[in-house]
């Protein structure tokens, strides 16, 4: 059991690329925390830094307050999963299991009954006499998680344990990690791609993007106050909506119509230029028609056309296309890239995804009157992405007075 | 910060270096050195039956040789060895290819037996082929009425290459085997809904996905072919007119001890070669292997 | 169709084997019934095997050919792996020139060497010895090792290493335990396919010998004569040739798969 933190930690590769700049990171002993960023912004780097497995460019890494930047991987007592799970080919499960046992010199007794526990603990004991190619892609997965429990390191690191899993099974070993990890206390660092394993599993999600950490938090807490677009725009599904905004007559001229300024978004906003992003998660949309009347006053209504509806069952995925600009940022781009989005069309105007009651009558080809709520929408500065509607780190929505 | 990362950089060239410095050392040291050596000696006259007489000549053993019939006829007979045995053998081992790679019965017996040729010493095949069709010992000879063939040009260049296939064929489809793997399963299927025949999608689709494969095998077989020594020296020791150049220069230097003849023929096959492997990478130009190992 | 296919695969087959079937007939023959042209002998004798073991020009040759292809085999696929290891794993400047060099050798005409090796070697004393025929085997086996050695290292998943370390191996016991178990058998097929490579050549080792002292037994066939000098070699020639097919032939049974992977990933990727 440890703590690990990382004091201004940067990493520049031999070629020249910076992957890693200045990140600060306390993880506190027996914490789950997540790393989550686009593809290439530096997640594998920080984790094979702390592992030991790449040098630490500028800054220090220590763990249980002692630093560790020079010591060697085998010294740091830390085990890793690696995405490709890195099983020995030519070993059976059980040398797999038993391989940094035998290294660590323990006898003979002691490594039987800790490979047997820990294969009991992840059910590999039919599977222990069997080599790696005999397994199924979640057998090797369970297999990697054993060698890295058996011999009780001060951390666990995970580098998309799971990516190589299909949907169901990726479903049940992340509740695999999950109870594994609260029973044993150990100190985890899980970096993943996946929305819904950020989102369920870690006491505090890192989102990382181009080498620096943009956010620390946890789950909920960066869903509802993201610090800047791009937090706003990685966490969630579907995607939280931008639309383009501009400030005229003390109030926001959208797409949706012009919205109201409450008198302390008013305050922030002396300062900010005057074309905004506003952005609103699909679920802060109804249908008007099923809103109640003390509900109405909290936001206000619009009428578009329906393009799309798709019927989940618990509620409805509307898609609506309305007039007016686009959000448009650096962030926003890179994001649509890391979505693969990039290059889908989207025609003229703005596309809208929200989610509304599945009670809604709503019909694709009909023009429809919704509902959003204000209390919940964010505002964004375009040159430097900051959410403006942000105070002490809470969001109120755009009228909070 | 940057000291220490150029410094890594430094390491691993430098391991890179000494790893390869062995390898490289002999490689070059055993071929650049004795190939500009024998530059050196073809400009001499150098008999060693007369090491007295030893003296710089300049070109003239190269117009010796090149105003020598002999040596064109040496050369014809090699080229005419070349062509048509690796034309042949390209057809024989994509044959040979589908077989094994499409062939559900028998695959690892006809694998195997397709390996042996290739795994045999070739004076072994040549001695098995001479006395085939010998007269008397042979089986092959009766073929043909009138005796001896292996006593008459066409018919001994005929069993030359007849060898010569036998021998690489299988090295041939190996090569065009792996590029066969190549070709994905989902790409033939997709062709027969579009309704291709078998043979439309041979060469509309395998073919062109096995392009590389085949210029590969092709550069490779087509350069070794021109190398062809060990069939003739055991099946007519270069009699009837049935030398290659690679025998003639032998014969000039074992037998002749003649070596500023023996050297010069050995730059001019050099040469030869030089030409042809730059003409195939020309032509074919990405498809070179080379090209592709410099961008890893 | 089955049938068409087996029909197919019988001819490969004997097509491959015949000439071989053969060689193995004539070695079994009688002298008296040598020119008979029955692919089964009508006699069987092992006088012609008696015969070549009896005479110190086969033996001799043998153990040449086998202490030469032996040695030239094992140091070419040392210096192989070495510069295998460096194309698979590193990055440094010449790298591109080292692989298009062995690949000029690859297809490098022996037979110019022959000429300038032969006066080299006089001088230096080293004609007609061992080490006159490891040189070139060795330059001209090492494109061959180079290149299936250096597709093989690209196989392996080096993230092992990082695994290994990880779970507490020092660099020297991630090799060890890891790595080499992996390597091995690639290096084995390079080895196999050098091996061959060697034990066929006929052309360096009939120019660069003059004596039993060196000859292999390629190059001692064409010099054979039989018991007397005056009896018809074939038998005898038949023999030996059947006793240096065997090795190559167990090679090929043993690790067909093997030799087909590294004769493709050599020549294919490389
Ligand atoms: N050995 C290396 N040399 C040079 N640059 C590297 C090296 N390894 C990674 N990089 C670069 O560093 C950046 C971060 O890479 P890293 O592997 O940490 O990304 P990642 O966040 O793990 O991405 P992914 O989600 O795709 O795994 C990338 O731009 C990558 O190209
Ligand atoms: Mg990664």
């Amino acid at each position: 059991m440890a703590d690990i933190v990382l004091d201004k930690v940067s990493k520049k590769y031999p070629d020249g690329t910076v992957a890693v700049r200045d990140v600060d990171l306390e993880i506190a002993d027996g914490e789950f925390v997540i790393l989550v960023g686009p593809s290439g912004c530096g997640k594998s780097t920080i984790l094979n830094m702390i592992a030991g497995l790449e040098d630490i460019s500028s800054g220090d890494l220590r763990i249980d307050g002692e630093r560790v930047n020079d010591k060697a991987p085998r010294d740091r007592d830390i085990a890793m999963v690696f995405q490709s799970y890195a099983l020995y080919p030519n070993m059976t499960v059980r040398e797999n299991m038993a391989f940094p046992l035998r290294l660590a010199k323990l006898d003979k007794a002691t490594i039987d009954e800790k490979v047997n526990d820990a294969a009991k603990v992840l059910e590999l004991t039919a599977l222990l006499d069997r080599k790696p190619a005999n397994l199924s892609g979640g057998q090797r997965q369970r297999v990697a998680m054993g060698r890295a429990i058996v011999r009780n390191p001060k951390a666990f690191l995970m580098d998309e344990p799971l990516s190589n899993l299909d949907a169901k099974l990726r479903v049940q070993m992340r509740t695999v990690v999950s109870r594994l990890q609260r029973r044993l206390g150990t100190t985890t660092v899980y970096v993943t791609h996946d929305q819904t394993e950020a989102m369920t599993l870690g006491d505090r999600v890192v989102i990382v993007r181009a080498g620096a950490i943009q956010q620390v938090g946890e789950p909920q807490q960066l869903y509802d106050h993201p610090a800047n677009l791009f937090v706003a725009g990685f966490i969630g599904s579907p995607s939280m909506n931008f639309l383009h905004a501009s400030v005229a007559d003390g109030r926001l001229r959208t797409a949706l119509g012009d919205l109201p300024i409450g008198s302390r978004v008013r305050g922030l906003l002396s300062d900010a230029p005057e074309n905004l992003i506003i952005g609103i998660r699909p679920e802060h949309f109804e249908d008007a028609a099923l809103v109640d009347e003390a509900a109405r006053a909290k936001g206000t209504e619009f009428e578009a056309p329906v393009e799309l509806v798709e019927s989940m069952g618990s509620d409805k995925y509307v898609y609506f296309t309305v007039e007016g600009e686009r959000a448009t940022s650096a962030e926003l781009e890179e994001l649509a890239a890391d979505a693969g989005a990039s290059d889908l069309p989207t025609g003229g105007g703005a596309n809208l995804v929200t989610r509304l009651s599945a009670e809604s009558a709503v019909k694709e080809g009909e023009n429809w009157r919704v509902w959003v709520n204000l209390e919940k929408i964010h505002l964004f500065d375009p040159s430097n992405g900051r959410n403006l509607t942000l105070h002490e780190g809470r969001a109120a929505g755009v009228t909070a007075e | 910060m940057t000291v220490r990362v150029s410094e890594g950089k430094r390491a691993e060239r430098r391991l890179g270096w000494l790893l390869c410095a062995p390898a490289a050392i002999v490689m070059v040291a055993v071929t650049a050195y004795p190939i500009l050596y024998s530059v050196w000696l073809s400009l001499q006259r150098f008999d060693l039956k007369f090491p007295d007489e030893r003296e710089f000549v300049g070109l003239s053993n190269y117009i010796t040789v090149l105003s020598n019939e002999y040596w064109w006829t040496a050369f014809g007979v090699t080229m005419l060895i070349t062509v048509v045995s690796v034309a042949i053998e390209l057809v024989l081992g994509m044959g040979l290819a589908v077989v094994m790679h499409r062939t559900l019965v028998g695959r690892g017996l006809v694998r195997t037996s397709a390996l042996i040729p290739y795994g045999i010493v070739t004076v072994v095949a040549a001695f098995s082929w001479r006395y085939a069709w010998t007269p008397g010992t042979g089986y092959l000879a009766n073929l043909f009425s009138d005796g001896a063939p292996l006593t008459e040009r066409a018919s001994s260049l005929a069993i030359i290459i007849l060898a010569e296939i036998w021998k690489t064929t299988p090295f041939m489809a190996l090569l065009l085997l792996a590029g066969l793997a190549l070709v994905p399963d989902d790409l033939l299927k997709a062709a027969s809904m579009d309704g291709a025949t078998a043979w439309q999608r041979f060469v509309k689709v395998t073919l062109p996905v096995m392009k590389p494969a085949i210029l590969v095998a092709l550069l490779f077989r087509t350069l070794d072919a021109f190398r062809v020594f060990d069939n003739i020296y055991v099946l007519t020791a270069g009699a009837n007119e049935t030398s290659s150049v690679s025998m003639l220069a032998y014969n000039n230097l074992l037998r002749g001890l003649n070596l500023g003849i023996g050297s010069t023929m050995s730059v001019l096959i050099f040469i030869s070669v030089a030409i042809m492997a730059f003409i195939f990478v020309k032509l074919f130009g990405t498809a070179a292997p080379g090209r592709e190992e410099g961008r890893r | 169709m089955k049938l068409r296919w087996g029909l197919l695969d019988a001819v490969v087959v004997v097509f491959a084997l015949l000439p071989v079937l053969w060689i193995v007939s004539l070695s079994f023959k009688t002298t008296a019934t040598l020119t008979d042209g029955n692919l089964i002998p009508r006699e069987w004798t092992l006088e012609n095997y008696r015969t070549i073991f009896q005479t110190d020009q086969f033996v001799r040759a043998l153990v040449n050919s086998i202490g030469i292809a032996l040695i030239s085999t094992t140091i070419a696929v040392v210096l192989g792996t070495m510069a295998a290891y460096a194309v698979a794993r590193l990055d440094f400047p010449g790298k591109g020139a080292l692989v298009g060099v062995s690949l000029l050798i690859a297809m490098f005409p022996q037979v110019s060497l022959v000429s300038p090796l032969f006066d080299i070697e006089r001088q230096l004393g080293i004609f007609d010895t061992w080490l006159g025929l490891i040189l070139p085997y060795i330059t001209f086996s090492l494109p061959l090792a180079i290149y299936t050695l250096s597709a093989f290292f690209k196989q392996i998943p080096w993230d092992l290493e990082k695994a290994a370390k990880m779970d507490g191996a020092t660099q020297a016991q991630a090799f060890r335990k890891v790595i080499a178990p992996l390597a091995a058998p690639g290096v084995f097929t390079s080895a196999i396919l050098v091996f061959i490579f060697c034990w066929n050549d006929f052309l360096f080792a009939i120019s660069l010998t003059s004596t039993e002292r060196s000859r292999t037994v390629p190059a001692a066939l064409s010099f054979f004569t039989g018991a007397s000098q005056f009896e018809d070699p074939t038998g005898a020639i038949s023999a030996a040739a059947v006793v240096i097919t065997i090795p190559i032939i167990l090679f090929v049974l043993f690790f067909q798969r093997r030799i087909v992977a590294g004769l493709t990933s050599g020549a294919v990727k490389g």
